[in-house]
């Protein structure tokens, strides 16, 4: 694609690659790299290379390229770096480099993405040489003032010494010496066995602020002369914006400007957002909505049930001996057909950006988990080539997959270019968030599972019909057409791979994409396939008259990182003795993102349709474990995310429209309503799985089975809203 | 015009007398720890103290906080020591993505100057604020922690 970039980016630059040509971005070209031998920092300290800036006062900065959002991995990051440099954690502080600094230095920091729970685990190579190549560097020049081999220094604690005479030095004294160096050419990592920091449950190092109320999110950016902007756009996606009648705004107190922004939307810039807000809903305005506009949740379900017909084509995902004829000839079978909803993400943040722009330069600020798609948008928006154009990423509300995808950042660009020189902010409301979402895709499957005469699973057939992320957000992913993330849980190998051993087996997906669009929501695909197998799998082990756990042992033998978790859990929740009167429990597994996870619950059923989860026990084997307590907050998040999904969370679709409006019609779980989950982390080493996401798969599958347990009903479709089941 | 006390001090702001106490703090008075949610009352994200009861600011206008003593998060330490809320949520790393956390201090901090002790129940009953990171397991730690401190 670009001759200029290292063949170690090639990977990572194809991942911008699409919206960043069209745009005219070319990566690390014709910015000059040169310039003074040492780099600087703002404060005119040091680089040790690019991940580290070491300060004179010993003070450290660590550059983090991934975007922290509340999941913890600057944290995480910093730690990785600091391990291998040996420096002195109390006086660690970090910083993001902007995307633009990382395009002028040929993409010196990597990928910027933050999704698929890959923070970590696909950073943790660079940046952990990133700081044993500073701790060499440091190292070296010590070793040269003191003209002894540097073979002879250790560091610790930020402190260099050598050895055989006992002199000392700190990194802040050969800081400039060794940022004058040569980097060295390959460096060796520690042993995970040698890891001090690493492992430990360190402290945040971002809490403070968000205590009182001093962080900054993309909704605080003030910049001088800043005006607001509130937008509405086509509430039937692909609908377009037809006229708007501004003279019934005109005079309105604090409005500036009324804006078409693009061929879909309309916004009003105000002095401040709640005037722009109240100008934009006394604005009249006409929408050519398009045929979408017939699309309804109903015709949206009857396509997709059409796409369960086996005369239906369909990609095969994951396949061995034959299935079809397995089930046609088998003594037993059954068959049950389970669907999941579109979702929002629903960020505490709405979505937001700030933009300012003149013909020589353009900037942004704002919450983004891919600073590298947010500069793309920018340059695509303002039409301005990479040098001028930056993108300075602050705090997000969440993220949750919601802000991987660049439409609010195009939207502030676009309306800051209609008013050059005036910095501008756009916030969505709430509604605005909620009508545009990037919803987790709508699905259903059907599974038919086939026993011989002794009870023995012979055939399952798991046919997926819905929608495709890849299909709509990344289309050069596809493989001849075939969406391989659709099969996230279920797939034959890679970091989502099916956990059990069926002799017969046919796994395929019926894509079918409506026009709601769809983005990647924690946990992606895995959070309805885990609800199909491992419910399902509940009811294989029911029509097999066993229990669901020893059903699965059975077909586990040949994964046993799988089965560890899920033996874990198991253990923990005391499976093998008698719940308390009137508890239940349910249980379930799954692999995503790399690692191993299972959950078990056990909850108390009312009234046959309220629900009490009393305890949730989860299990993760990620590998390695780098924050603990981070570790221990992201399973008990990513259960509160599943749970409210499962409860609550459900868009609808009206004349091609969500229907949902604001958390009183799209809910959100309470304090009251969660329960503690006891975790369970069990890494087994030697490979690097994901933390933020994995969990979440098996939340709901956990509680649906432990609501079979209780009643004896099977639930097939989420939420539970919608089936007049709530919490207790 | 409004004038509004906001953490001790006299604001004198231009704003309609309907506009949402929420964005008369952020926008006019500047103060933006205070967050906005929903604008519904439902997600407890911009919750202030006003004559000390936990209120969500985007559903009381200036007009009918005018008069009264509101605090937000910026106000709720005095001077350099924080509150023990504050303080606690600190120690014990509650916040994730941190956004909601404005409100869930403030409502916190309203729940315990009311029951010192809370037991779950009444944190069940006071604490119904929406955190979509999830930190309620945290939440409820640092309260009792606070209570038994």
């Amino acid at each position: 694609m670009n001759k200029h970039v290292s063949p170690r980016m090639n990977r990572r630059a194809f991942v911008i690659g699409t919206a960043a040509v069209g745009a005219g971005l070319a990566i690390g070209l014709d910015i000059p790299f040169g310039g003074p031998a040492v780099v600087r920092a703002a404060d005119g300290s040091p680089e040790i290379g690019a991940w580290v800036v070491v300060r004179p006062d010993d003070t450290v900065v660590i550059r983090i390229a991934r975007s922290e959002m509340g999941q913890g991995s600057l944290t995480g990051l910093a730690q990785l770096v600091a391990e291998e440099l040996e420096c002195d954690w109390s006086k660690v502080s970090t910083e993001y480099p902007t995307p633009g600094q990382s395009v002028a230095r040929k993409r010196v920091w990597g990928d910027f993405s933050t999704g698929g729970s890959r923070g970590i685990r696909s950073s943790q190579d660079y940046v952990r040489k990133g700081g044993a190549t500073a701790r060499v560097m440091l190292i070296q020049a010590a070793a040269e003032a003191w003209k002894v081999p540097a073979s002879e220094c250790t560091a610790a604690n930020s402190v260099i010494t050598h050895t055989p005479s006992g002199k000392t030095t700190t990194y802040g004294k050969v800081a400039e010496a060794a940022a004058k160096l040569a980097p060295p050419a390959d460096v060796k990592l520690k042993d995970p066995k040698d890891w001090k920091l690493i492992g430990k449950g360190v402290k945040r190092l971002d809490t403070a602020e968000k205590t009182t109320g001093a962080m900054i999110y993309g909704i605080d950016v003030k910049l001088p002369g800043m005006l607001n902007a509130a937008i509405k756009d086509c509430p039937v996606f692909g609908g377009k914006l037809k006229s708007y009648d501004e003279a019934k705004i005109t005079g309105m107190k604090g409005v500036k400007k009324v804006v078409k922004v693009g061929d879909t939307a309309v916004a009003v810039v105000a002095d401040t957002w709640w005037q722009a807000k109240t100008a934009l809903e006394a604005l009249p305005i006409v929408w050519d909505e398009g045929d979408n506009a017939k699309v309804s949740s109903e015709s949206i379900a009857k396509w997709l049930t059409e796409g369960l017909d086996n005369a239906q084509p369909a990609y095969v995902g994951n396949k061995n001996g034959d299935a079809k004829a397995a089930i046609a000839g088998a003594a037993k079978k059954i068959e049950a057909v389970y669907s999941y909803p579109y979702q929002n993400h629903a960020t505490m943040e709405p979505m937001n950006a700030t933009a300012v722009y003149t013909a020589e330069k353009c900037e942004v600020w704002c919450g983004t988990q891919n600073g590298e798609a947010a500069f793309a948008a920018t340059l695509e928006a303002s039409g301005l080539p990479a040098e001028k154009c930056d993108v300075h990423k602050v705090m997000p509300g969440g993220g949750f997959g919601r802000r991987g995808q660049t439409d609010y950042v195009r939207q502030a660009v676009l309306i800051a270019k209609q008013m050059p020189g005036t910095p501008i902010k756009l916030l969505w409301s709430r509604e605005e968030d909620m009508a545009h979402g990037r919803y987790h895709p709508i699905t259903q499957c059907k599974m038919t599972g086939a026993f011989d005469a002794d009870n023995n699973l012979v055939a399952l057939h798991y046919r997926l019909s819905g929608q495709s992320i890849l299909f709509s957000l990344r289309p050069e992913a596809l493989q001849n057409g075939m969406d391989p993330a659709a099969f996230q849980g279920v797939a034959q190998s890679g970091e989502a791979a099916f956990g059990y051993s069926v002799p017969n087996l046919l796994v395929e997906h019926a894509m079918r994409n409506p026009h709601v669009p769809p983005g990647f929501w924690r946990g992606v695909n895995v959070n309805h396939n885990a609800i199909y197998m491992e419910c399902f799998m509940d009811e294989l082990a029911q029509a097999a008259g066993q229990d669901p756990l020893e059903f699965r042992r059975k077909l586990m033998g040949n994964h046993p990182k799988h089965l560890a978790v899920l033996n874990a859990v198991a253990e923990k929740i005391g499976w093998s003795t008698p719940a308390p009167k009137g508890i239940y429990r349910g249980i379930a597994q799954v692999m995503g993102y790399g690692s191993y996870v299972a959950g078990a619950a056990e909850i108390s059923v009312t009234d046959g349709n309220k629900i009490k989860v009393h305890r949730i026990v989860a299990s993760t084997d990620p590998g390695y474990v780098v924050n603990p307590a981070q570790v221990e907050r992201q399973i008990a998040g990513s259960f509160v995310y599943g749970l409210s999904a499962l409860f609550y969370g459900g868009c609808t679709v009206k004349d091609g429209k969500i229907e949902q409006t604001n958390f009183d019609t799209y809910n959100s779980m309470r304090i009251n309503e969660m329960p503690k989950v006891e975790s369970v982390m069990v890494p087994s080493g030697g490979f690097w799985g994901g933390v933020g996401e994995p969990t979440i798969g098996v939340a709901a599958p956990a509680v649906l089975n432990a609501y079979f347990a209780a009643t004896g009903k099977r639930i097939r479709s989420v939420p539970l809203r919608d089936q007049n089941i709530t919490f207790a | 015009m409004a004038n509004l006390t906001i953490n001790g001090k006299t604001f004198t702001l231009d704003v309609e007398p309907d506009t949402p106490l929420l964005w008369a703090i952020r926008e006019n008075a500047g103060l933006t720890g205070t967050k906005y949610g929903c604008g519904i009352a439902q997600c407890g994200a911009c919750t202030v103290h006003i004559d000390g009861v936990a209120t969500r600011s985007c559903g009381v206008s200036v007009s009918e906080a005018a008069g009264k003593k509101i605090t937000t998060i910026e106000g709720l330490a005095s001077g350099n020591a924080l509150h023990k809320v504050q303080e606690a949520w600190i120690a014990q790393d509650v916040p994730q993505c941190g956004y909601c956390q404005s409100g869930m201090i403030m409502a916190v901090a309203a729940l315990l100057s009311e029951k010192p002790k809370p037991t779950d129940a009444d944190i069940d009953e006071a604490i119904t604020n929406i955190c979509r990171c999830g930190t309620f397991q945290q939440v409820r730690e640092a309260i009792h922690t606070i209570a038994s401190a």
